[in-house]
Order: structure tokens, then sequence, then C-alpha cells
């Protein structure tokens, strides 16, 4: 076996990391072969940023083995990892914006007295060796998205890392500086160093990787020995998947009534300020669930967030039954009968250290109130009801919501949303990271509501899902709708295709 | 006003800056670590208390120096342990050590209270500077501890900006997750940063137990701590302009008890009647307006506080 082991530069076998609530790796598997650029896919929540973790020494595995360079490791700690010749990029720079190119670069390994013309002098000679232009004396946070990459890929060669991973690099890049990164990774591949490449392009991945590994729900389910020959449409199939379990069935097709919600050429950009909805027209009508499909980053979460007022557009009209609330707020549009459960259920959804009554009441409170009091029995009626009718599962109402399951959470939030019987749902990954209980759940509540008459607009990663639910099923590639298409007529190969952004015109 | 009056003004100035300035490099070395020590005053009054105590018994001004740089550093290790090592709030830990060791240091002395010392630092007379006219007073016949604590502040200004311990300290205080990634260990560098700012905090303590106001007395910190936390923030987290601010909060200091004598009119109104309280809030007016004028000159780049600074930090969060 030794030998075996010895042909890898990294070998992660049925790694288990579980986390209160969340099971993130459930046996995964990697190995990545020396001189090679080895992507790591899956969707958010598939478990591919823990896993590196614990390659990195952030998380100590609950099960498994990690194998570096030929050689079993027991990390405890990111230091350890970089002593074994892994370096991380994370997709949150680790950098400190105060302090300049150099000393970034050679923190951790620096010499005992600092000369800064010295250590400048050698750290120019790194970025020369790979091509990597950073300007060592320059403080980091006069450097660009493009440029603070460079210096922390040059962090970890200055500690001669011979496995470097990166999580979603070209994220915060432009598409020349993607190029340029695709270029210099290479030339470490071709130094005899490997690269573990996280991302969901599947363009990029196709053009800048060799091998892949792809992750579902904390387990690997496909490798990919050679990249050339692999279909992209197989690959965005074999990432979205399915889970567990049967789908709530949505009942037959109910005549849709009138225009719910109507976007009209919306564009909108990212938070980087990149355009990252273009001109996007769709309409939902009362009593009809449109499914949103796509590889995550390709626009939902603006979408969601545009249609719920807390993105501004950059052009295109909003209409809230008939009405144009382009310019209306939040609050304003909730009033108006938009319902929104979040991406991001604990945090943006729900305030995390607030209790179960108060985090219920937080859209619905000018209904509790007296005067500008309000009053605490009605607001525990109100949240008792809630609980009972959307079965969350909960301690004490007083407690914070915090310490509440994904799926009570979900429960939670969408009953506090449903409660003042709104006329549209935008609910963006209602189901991720849910039990088959707690899928079955929130799947019966947004078919009730389409058959009472709500306009839904389902986003979601979940193929399975949106072919099961939708009326009509709308797939977005970078920032546009790129296809239209009727779940009961099209495949999932269909579907999986105009993902990877491959539409049959 | 006299001549020797004008010079017994700037002698002081020096020894109160003196003062102001060793507890203030203290706190900049555990807030350049990310860690706010709002325990000074405390950790002053701890290190005066047990310096003029060791004084009694050793006879030894450098005994007693050093003894109560360690209580300080004991005293700040209970705050490492507080907020580093166990995360708590950083506010809340300072206020508790500020307000327990006032009261501790009353426990500790309430026997030697108004007793006489046994032995204070005296004035140095260096050899052939300290002759010459008005400087020499001033600067070259000062006791030793103003002369240690100008060294410390160049070996302080030495570690941070030109050695890799520096390097990590700032780095720790600016991200700790950035310097726990690249190997450095959060919990020893800024425990190691807060035990040495009590250190100096308790030195700065027995150099005013031992030589500005020989004795010990309940409340004779007098606030001079909180001046050092203020200066911190006057002197923009860096030494060199800490030292600038020292010599201007020194003034002030210098010059509250001597107001009343002072027959000189300042844009019509006689000095002599300004009330010293009011002189006593100058430096803190001070504070304020630097802090204004940074936040101001630094809207478009990163503050010159430490990024981290007052955020507890621990390891595996998700």
């Amino acid at each position: 076996m030794a030998s075996e082991n010895a042909d890898h530069a990294v070998w992660l076998r049925g790694i288990e990391k579980q986390f209160p609530g969340v099971i993130a790796c459930a046996g995964a598997d990697l190995r990545v072969r020396p001189g090679t650029i080895h992507a790591l896919l899956g969707e958010n929540g598939a478990g591919k940023t823990t896993l590196v973790n614990v390659l990195a020494g952030v998380y100590r595995p609950d099960g498994g083995e990690v194998w570096v360079n030929g050689q079993r490791r027991h990390f405890h700690s990111p230091a350890d990892a970089i002593a074994a010749g892994v370096g991380m990029v994370y997709q949150e720079f680790r950098l400190v914006p105060s302090l300049t190119v150099a000393e970034n670069i050679v923190l951790g390994a620096a010499p005992r007295l600092l000369r800064s013309s010295e250590i400048e002098n050698r750290v120019a000679e790194l970025s020369a060796a790979y091509g990597m232009a950073a300007d060592p004396s320059r403080p980091v946070w006069q450097l660009s998205m493009g440029e603070r990459q460079r210096v922390e890929i040059l962090k970890a060669l200055w500690r001669d890392a011979s496995v470097l991973v990166m999580d979603e690099p070209t994220a915060v890049l432009t598409p020349g500086e993607a190029a340029e990164l695709g270029a210099a990774l290479r030339a470490m591949a071709d130094d005899g160093r490997s690269v573990i490449y996280i991302s969901h392009k599947l363009d990029e991945v196709v053009a800048f990787c060799d091998e892949a590994t792809v992750l579902r729900l904390g387990k690997t389910v496909a490798t990919v020995e050679d990249l050339e020959t692999v279909d992209r449409a197989a690959l965005a199939e074999l990432m979205v998947g399915s889970s567990e379990g049967g789908y709530v069935d949505r009942p037959p097709p109910i005549e849709a009534g009138g225009e719910a919600l109507v976007l009209d050429g919306v564009s909108a950009l990212s938070d980087r300020g990149l355009p990252a909805l273009s001109e996007v027209t769709l309409t939902v009508r009362s009593g009809e669930i449109v499914g949103i499909a796509g590889v995550s980053g390709n626009g939902q979460k603006e979408l969601a967030e545009t249609i719920a007022g807390l993105r501004s557009p950059t052009g295109g009209r909003v209409e809230l039954n008939q009405q144009d609330v382009t310019q209306t707020p939040p609050g304003a549009r909730y009033r108006l009968g938009l319902a929104y459960v979040p991406e991001d259920r604990l945090g943006v959804g729900l305030a995390p250290k607030m209790s179960v009554v108060d985090n219920s009441v937080v859209r619905s409170y000018r209904s509790q109130r007296q005067g500008l009091m309000l009053v605490m029995a009605q607001c525990l009626g109100f949240c008792r009801d809630l609980v009972e009718k959307f079965g969350v599962r909960v301690g004490r109402l007083h407690d914070p919501v915090a310490g509440l399951s994904g799926g009570n959470l979900q429960r939670l939030l969408l009953g506090r949303e449903l409660a003042e019987q709104p006329s549209v749902l935008v609910a963006a990954q209602p189901t991720r990271g849910l039990d088959v209980q707690g899928v079955a759940a929130i799947q019966s509540h947004l078919v009730a509501q389409r058959a009472d008459g709500v306009g839904v607009l389902l986003i979601s990663e979940d193929l399975d899902e949106l072919l099961a639910l939708s009326d009509r099923l709308m797939v977005m590639y970078e920032g546009r709708v790129v296809a239209e298409l009727d779940p009961d007529a099209a495949t999932r190969g269909e579907v999986g295709s105009a993902m990877a952004g491959q539409v049959s015109a | 006003m006299s001549e020797a009056a004008l010079i017994g003004l700037f002698v002081a100035t020096v020894q109160f800056g003196t003062l102001v300035f060793l507890a203030a490099l203290g706190e900049l070395i555990s807030e350049r670590a990310g860690v706010l020590n709002l325990g000074v005053e405390g950790m002053m009054a701890m290190g005066a208390v047990s310096g003029f105590m060791v004084g009694l018994e050793t006879g030894s001004p450098w005994a007693a120096f050093f003894a109560a740089a360690a209580v300080g550093a004991l005293v700040g290790g209970f705050h490492a342990l507080v907020s580093v090592v166990l995360g708590a709030d950083q506010v809340v830990s300072g206020l508790a050590l500020t307000i327990g060791g006032l009261g501790l240091a009353a426990y500790v002395g309430r026997n030697v209270v108004g007793e006489r010392p046994e032995t204070q630092f005296t004035d140095l007379g260096i050899a052939g500077l300290a002759d010459i006219r008005w400087f020499g007073e001033i600067f070259f016949d000062q006791p030793p501890v103003v002369y240690l604590t100008v060294g410390l502040g160049l070996a302080v200004w030495f570690v941070l900006a030109r050695t890799r311990l520096g390097l990590a300290l700032r780095a720790v205080g600016e991200s700790a997750p950035t310097t726990d990634a690249v190997g450095h260990s959060v919990m020893a560098l800024r425990s190691g940063a807060v035990m040495a700012g009590g250190a100096f905090a308790g030195a700065a303590g027995a150099f005013l137990s031992l030589y500005m106001a020989p004795g010990w007395t309940e409340g004779m910190v007098a606030g001079r701590g909180w001046i050092a936390v203020a200066l911190v923030i006057f002197g923009a987290w860096r030494p060199g302009r800490l030292a600038l601010g020292a010599l201007l909060f020194g003034f002030t200091l210098a010059l509250q008890p001597r107001l009343q004598s002072f027959d000189i009119e300042l844009l019509g109104v006689e000095v002599s009647r300004i009330s010293p309280a009011l002189l006593g809030i100058l430096p803190f007016v001070l504070t304020v307006v630097v802090l204004v004028i940074i936040s101001w000159r630094y809207r478009h780049r990163p503050s010159p506080a430490p990024a981290a600074l007052g955020l507890p930090y621990r390891r595996e969060e998700r």
C-alpha cells in the first residue's frame, strides 16, 4: 500500500466531519497526483470547503485518514499542515491589509530580524520566478483583488508548499486576471507542485484542470481522470444530483391567475460591483410555481435580493400585483404582499440571538401592538400558533433561535413569511441542507401556497426538486435567463446543458 | 515667574511624561496585539503598592521596581486568562481589573499608608552634562527610570518594526485568523503582549511610589492610568508619537499643581485663576480631538487602530 500512497501528493480517505446539526463530510475521498491541477466540484454545502479545511489543519476530522506526499498525517493546527507542505488560499483572503506585500508573504516564516529591503528583494525574486507581478513594498489594502490573490499564492510558495489549495479563486477576478491565474497555476504544476482547485464554474475547470473529484452531500460521488474527454453537462448533472427521499408531488396544474410578479429587463450588480444580473425578464402568475435552476453564483442570489428590495437594480422594472415597486423599500414590498425566504436563513432570515417569539413577530409586529407598545401576550399567542401550524420543534419560545436545527429554522422562517397571507413568495434554496422530513414539510407548504393562489418563485440548486415542483422552469447562466423549459417534458440532461451555458438555439 | 520655577515645571514635565509614557507603552504593546486593557489604572495601583512595600522590606529601589513589574505582569496575566484564553469581553475584564486592582491595592497596603519610605530613586546627575544651564537639570539630572523608559521606548519601537516577533504581534492585532493560519500562536502572542503591558504599568506605578510621590496612599494613581490609555490613542498606536504625546500630557500634569503660582495673563485671562481641574481634562479633550482627526484623515484607508482590537478569537468556529 505504501508505494501506492507515495504516488499521491494528497490522499484524503473516508473523511468524516460533523458540526452541530450538520454533517459536512460523510466519508469523502480525494486523491491528487503530483504535478496536476485537480478540480474539486460540488454545490454549496457539498462539503468541499470542510474537506480542504481538514487538509489545511483547520478542522480535525471525526474519521478518515489524511495522507500528504506519501505520509499519514495528523494535523493539529494550520501550522502543522503548512509544515507538511499544504498551502491554502482562502476565498476570503487571509491578509493583513495594513502590512506590506512583503510583510504579509513572510509572516509565519520571517527571519528573526527584518530588514525591509532584504525581504522585499527576496519576495521580488520569488514573484518573478512564477511570473506573478507584485510590488513588495506596497501595503495590501491598496491592491486589487487579483493582486491580493497573487500575494496569497506567493505566501504559500514562500513556505515552499507542495500542495496549493485554491477555494473558488476566480470568484473575485476579472476574466483577464482569471486567465493569468490559470497560467500561474500551470507553471506551478509544471514545477512538480499540485493544485486543488475548488470551483463551480465549469468552463474554468475544464480549461485549467487535469482531473476532477465531485462531492455531493459530503461524499465523493465521482472522479474524473481526464477532464478533456468529459461532457460538461454531465459534470453539471453530477454536481447537482438529487437528495434522498421522495419529493412531494405537484398536484395537477390549476389555472394560473393574473400576473403577481413581473420583472422586466432587470439588471443588477454583485456585491463586488460586477454585473450579476443582465436584463432578466420573467413573470410569476398567481397559483403557479416558477422554478429557477442554475449552478450557484450565476445571479440567483442577486435576483432574489432585487425582488425583495435589498438590492437596487441598475435597470429595468419590478412589478408586484400590477404595481411598480422598483424603488419601493423592502418593508413596503412586504405590506404589498411579498414574502421572502432568503438563502441565508440564519443571519438574513432570522436574527440568531433573538428569541423564537421575537423572530416570529419582526415582520408582523404592527398587528401585535397597542399604541407604541408591543403586547407580549399577543406576540406569544401569534408565535404559538405559528409554531404549531408549521410544526416547528422548539424548546422555550424565549430561547434564541440559534439553537434550532436547520429544518426548524426554515419552518419558523417560512411560517413567519406566510403568516399574513402574501400574494407572492420568493424562496431561495428553501430546502438546502435539510433532512428528508424537513424537505418534505417545506415542499408541501410551497405546494399548498400554490393551491391558495400564491405566485411562488422557487430558486433551487436541487434539480429534482425543481422538476417535481415547478409549473415552469427557467435556467440562469451568467446572470441571464438562458432557457425556459417545461418541467414535464425536460430531461435532467437538457437542464444540465442549459446550466452549463450550452443552449441549443 | 522665576527661572527656577520654570525649570521646575519642565523637570516635572519630563517626570510626568515618563510616568504616563511607561504605562502607555505597555498599553500600546497590548493593543497592537489586539487586546484592549482598560485595567491600566488598577495595574499601576498594584505596582505602586507592591513596589513601595518591597522597597520597605529590601531597601533597594531596583528590587522594588522589578517586583512591581512582576506584580503588574501577574495582574496582566489575569486579564490575558479571562479575555484571551477564555475569550471574555475585554472591556468588561479590563474595567474589572481597574476596580478590583484599586481595591486590592488599598487592602494590601492598608498597613503601610503614610509610612516613610525606606528607599527611593535618586537623581543621576550625569557627569559633565548635568551642569549645562537649563538643559542639564531638565534632561541630565533625572532619576534612572527616566533613562530606562527612553530605552524601553526605543526597544519597543525596534521590536515592533524590525523583528519577526514584532511582525507577528502587529499581525495578530490586525487579524487573528490570518496569524493563526500561518502558524503563529494567537494565544501566546496576545497573552505575552498583555503580560508585558502589565509589567510596564506595574513599573510605572512603582516609579510613582518610589520617586514621584514616595510612599503609599490610596488613590495615589489618580487617573494617570486612564491618561495612559488615552495617550495610546493620542499617539495613534505608534511609539514615536506616543513619546511626543507623553511630553504634552506630562506638561499638563506638571502644570496642574503649579497653575496658581503663575502671574501671567493669557488672552486676557489670568492664568492663575484657571481651575486646575479644568486643566486635568485637557489630555482627554486632546485625545477626542485626535480621534476625530484620525477618523477623518483615514476615511479612505485603514485606520491606525489595530483592526482586531477588542475582538476575542476562537479557532474551530463555524
